[in-house]
């Protein structure tokens, strides 16, 4: 076994990359890397800290499956459209001391079912009570006029005011009633969403460019429009979908890759590295040091992980590095063990005799001579300790032991379970985030089998 | 080293175990005081006197005023948990029987914990072994390599992960199980077993599918290792049919690994029952474990975690003491008979 210690750095890594299995591992671990990155640079750290307030995802559609569930059917259900005051096309007009503000926005509507609502959402601030017009230009041309009204007269000299106008409005179905005769098919003015999207000569849904038009009419001097949203609610939505809360679960899944790197990552190389030096010390010193160290490893190698981690976090905290103490306290043990096994080996060797003859420090020769050697077969273990650290976490998490502030993989399969998605068929929600939590783990047991093969001929543990 | 464990998980929990005890003793000290009459018309100040001077008195009595550490603590502790003694909910949960003792509890949950993790470990067991053994005998074919790489990536999942799976697949698609583990019927009911097993199904196959891949590993690399000594060499010259080397002779030979690590494992699975359970809401200890979880009931936690670390260490005892019986090279004396 010795012999194979030997290798070189260079042949270990051309021997990796010679291995199917092995550069498959360091593709995905590639592929998450740059997710990783991706999710730190793009994604803005304020949507990763609203993720557990409610209110901030209230313009997202709930529990609804990703948008590319559309691709195989024909655009069978609509996508969830979030148009803000920036994709707006916006005007001012100034006539006899009245200022007219319109936002306008544009519609492809290709869809062969109805939107589950339409939601026009505006912020204002005025002195004198303005005017809310919502008007909708349809492909055939028609011009509804959805919304009239004033809005409440202000509080004090100037407030701010949010005013949400939903497809349940009383106005927006009142004023829809003088529509219905102009449909041959028969048309429930009550239902809005299914009116407005409607073909007037047969019973199906018209598609084409629908333009929004919102105007506000202010009689104030500085009244002014802050904020204009208008959303199209739909059954699909984002690259991963929603959850029940209306979550967009692609920013907390990608958010989850760099947190899963940083815990199995920092927890891998630290425990590791731990276990080695506590291995070769016993091993090297031998006697009662060496018994009295193994007792204590084998006390840790019998207590019960996951019940430990449990009370540990229960007790102590919830954070992502107090998990990652947790996690090396228990993840150093295995370690140990080989590198006693190996040390014990090289310390008899003749090399190291000789050092102790010239006289050479125990540290110096460990630190120079013993653990140089057991160097590639650590690589190994860093990347086996790897998936127990993420799964670790996860299940943690899962039990909805979790660090509160991020969202983790394990947090949104937390979630998941406790409202019951997979009984509910939300697939989208269960299985994008196990699938990584299984990606992360299979590339790392990919990279350190292989690497287990290469330092360790010996050892039985290969794959194909 | 049972005692040594048992230190260790004292050391860990008993500072918060401590915590609540004084807590609840508080609580039920000011609640005493509140329904006596006698003592409402005291002021406030002398109130107070009088729940401090009570509270020391029993923190005195059940020894808390010393620390964890300290030798009587230890001895009660210890012995306590030796006699399942464990204290009572600080929730509203109980046994059927109404009991509130954790006692109580573990007891009727137990069996259902048993019951699940026993099947699945003898069913992948018996599937794992023999699947060892096949590829064992085809070391290099597609079999083989089929199976390791099953094993490397079942090793890779989440087992509670793959549950939510199959409910999908099982529960919400084809609608064959139900999702919900809790049998309807009750335990009085004649066709109560049925109930019970009918629930148990996708638990059990969710647990057979995510194991028996690294069990088969396992068992292969034992099996592998046997192959290759002189005595197997010296079976085969004398004309002993290959299929009986490999299941009888080799098989026979590696028991002892095996063995081990199915008591291990059986032993350790408490970790995983507190995710499969709460996944498909078994009513078993990990459920139980879950809940309390939830409801921050930590002497629930603390008794649980006692006993599962008890199991465990006796069980680690145990396979040491029997591997001495199974492979008469290693003596039992020598007291780290585990180590092959």
């Amino acid at each position: 076994m010795t012999a194979s210690e030997l290798l070189s750095r260079r042949e270990v890594t051309s021997k990796l990359f010679r291995s199917k299995w092995g550069v498959g591992g360091i593709a995905i671990l590639l592929a998450l890397v740059s997710v990783s990155i991706y999710a730190l640079v793009a994604i803005p750290l304020e949507s990763n800290k609203e993720w557990s307030n409610p209110t901030y995802w209230q313009d997202y559609p709930k529990s609804v499956a990703p948008a590319w569930t559309n691709l195989g059917s024909g655009d069978r259900f609509v996508e969830h459209t979030i148009l803000t005051s920036a994709n707006a096309i916006t005007s001012e007009s100034i006539s006899q001391g009245t200022k007219a503000v319109t936002y306008s926005w544009k519609i492809d509507y290709h869809y062969e079912s109805y939107p589950s609502n339409i939601i026009l959402d505006t912020t204002v601030t005025y002195s004198k009570q303005p005017i809310l017009q919502l008007d909708i230009v349809r492909p055939d041309g028609k011009d509804f006029k959805l919304y009239y009204s004033t809005l409440p007269s202000p509080q004090s000299s100037s407030s701010t005011f949010s005013r949400r106008v939903t497809s349940d409005d009383a106005i927006m179905q009142a004023s829809l009633k003088s529509h219905v005769g102009e449909f041959m098919c028969s048309v429930d003015a009550a239902k809005p969403r299914i009116m407005i999207f409607s073909d007037t000569q047969e019973c199906r849904v018209l598609k084409g460019i629908y333009t929004v038009t919102e105007t506000l009419y202010f009689f104030g001097d500085s009244d002014a429009v802050n904020d204009a949203k208008f959303i199209l609610g739909g059954q699909v939505f984002g690259p991963m979908g929603t959850d029940d809360l209306g979550r967009d679960l692609s920013i907390g899944i990608l958010w989850g890759a760099p947190v899963a790197l940083f815990i199995g990552l920092v927890v891998a190389v630290v425990s590791t590295l731990i276990g080695l030096i506590y291995g070769v010390f016993a091993g090297f010193k031998g006697r009662h040091i060496d018994e009295g160290m193994m007792r204590i490893n084998d006390i840790f190698y019998s207590l019960p992980f996951l019940p430990l981690l449990i009370i540990l976090s229960v007790s102590i905290g919830r954070s992502i590095f107090l998990f990652v103490g947790f996690l090396v306290l228990f993840g150093w043990v295995g370690m140990a063990k080989i590198s006693r096994s190996l040390a014990l080996q090289i310390k008899n060797l003749q090399y190291v005799e000789a050092a102790k003859l010239m006289g050479e420090s125990d540290t110096k020769i460990i630190f120079r001579h013993i653990i140089p050697q057991l160097l590639p077969i650590t690589f190994a273990s860093i990347a086996l300790t790897v998936p127990a650290a993420i799964l670790g976490e996860a299940a943690l998490s899962f039990l909805g032991l979790g660090d509160p502030t991020i969202p983790t993989w394990g947090r949104i399969l937390h979630d998941a379970n406790s409202a019951g998605a997979a009984a509910r068929g939300l697939w989208w929600w269960v299985m994008i985030p196990g699938l990584m939590i299984a990606l992360t783990g299979v590339a790392f047991i990919l990279i350190g089998n292989t690497l287990n093969t290469i330092v360790n001929p010996r050892s039985r543990i290969r794959v194909g | 080293m049972l005692f040594a464990t048992l230190f260790i998980t004292l050391g860990l929990l008993g500072p918060t175990f401590d915590k609540v005890l004084k807590g609840s003793i508080k609580d039920s000290v000011t609640e005493t005081i509140n329904q006596n009459p006698k003592l409402n018309s005291l002021s406030p100040a002398e109130r107070n006197k009088v729940i401090t001077t009570l509270m020391d008195e029993q923190i005195h009595n059940q020894g808390l005023d010393e620390p964890w550490f300290s030798p009587k603590r230890i001895y009660n502790t210890i012995f306590k948990v030796m006699a399942l003694d464990l204290g009572r909910t600080t929730n509203t949960y109980q046994s059927s029987s109404g009991s509130s003792s954790i006692h109580d509890i573990i007891l009727e949950r137990l069996p259902r914990t048993v019951l699940l993790f026993g099947t699945a470990t003898v069913i992948t067991s018996a599937i794992g072994i023999y699947l060892g053994a096949f590829v064992a005998g085809r070391e290099g074919s597609i079999w083989d390599k089929i199976n390791s790489a099953f094993a490397v990536f079942s090793s890779g999942f989440p087992s509670w992960w793959l549950g939510m799976l199959m409910i999908i697949l099982f529960a919400f698609s084809l609608r064959l199980f139900p999702a919900i583990s809790l049998p309807q019927t009750l335990p009085t009911d004649p066709i109560y077993v049925f109930d019970l097993l009918y629930h148990m199904a996708l638990p059990l196959i969710t647990l057979v599918l995510i194991g028996f891949g690294s069990w088969s590993f396992t068992v292969r690399y034992f099996v592998i290792l046997i192959l290759g000594e002189d005595f197997i060499r010296a079976k085969r010259t004398a004309g002993i049919g290959e299929r009986r080397i490999l299941y009888s002779h080799a098989l026979k030979n590696a028991a002892p690994p095996i063995f081990t690590s199915v008591a291990l494992s059986l032993a350790s699975s408490f970790g995983g029952a507190i995710l499969a359970e709460t996944v498909f809401s078994w009513p078993g200890m990990g459920l139980l474990y879950y809940e309390a979880i939830g409801n921050l009931d930590i002497p629930v936690l603390v008794g649980i975690t006692y006993l599962s670390t008890l199991i465990f260490v006796i069980t680690v005892f145990i396979v040491d003491l029997i591997y001495g019986y199974l492979d008469p090279r290693v003596k039992v004396s020598d007291g780290s008979g585990s180590e092959s």
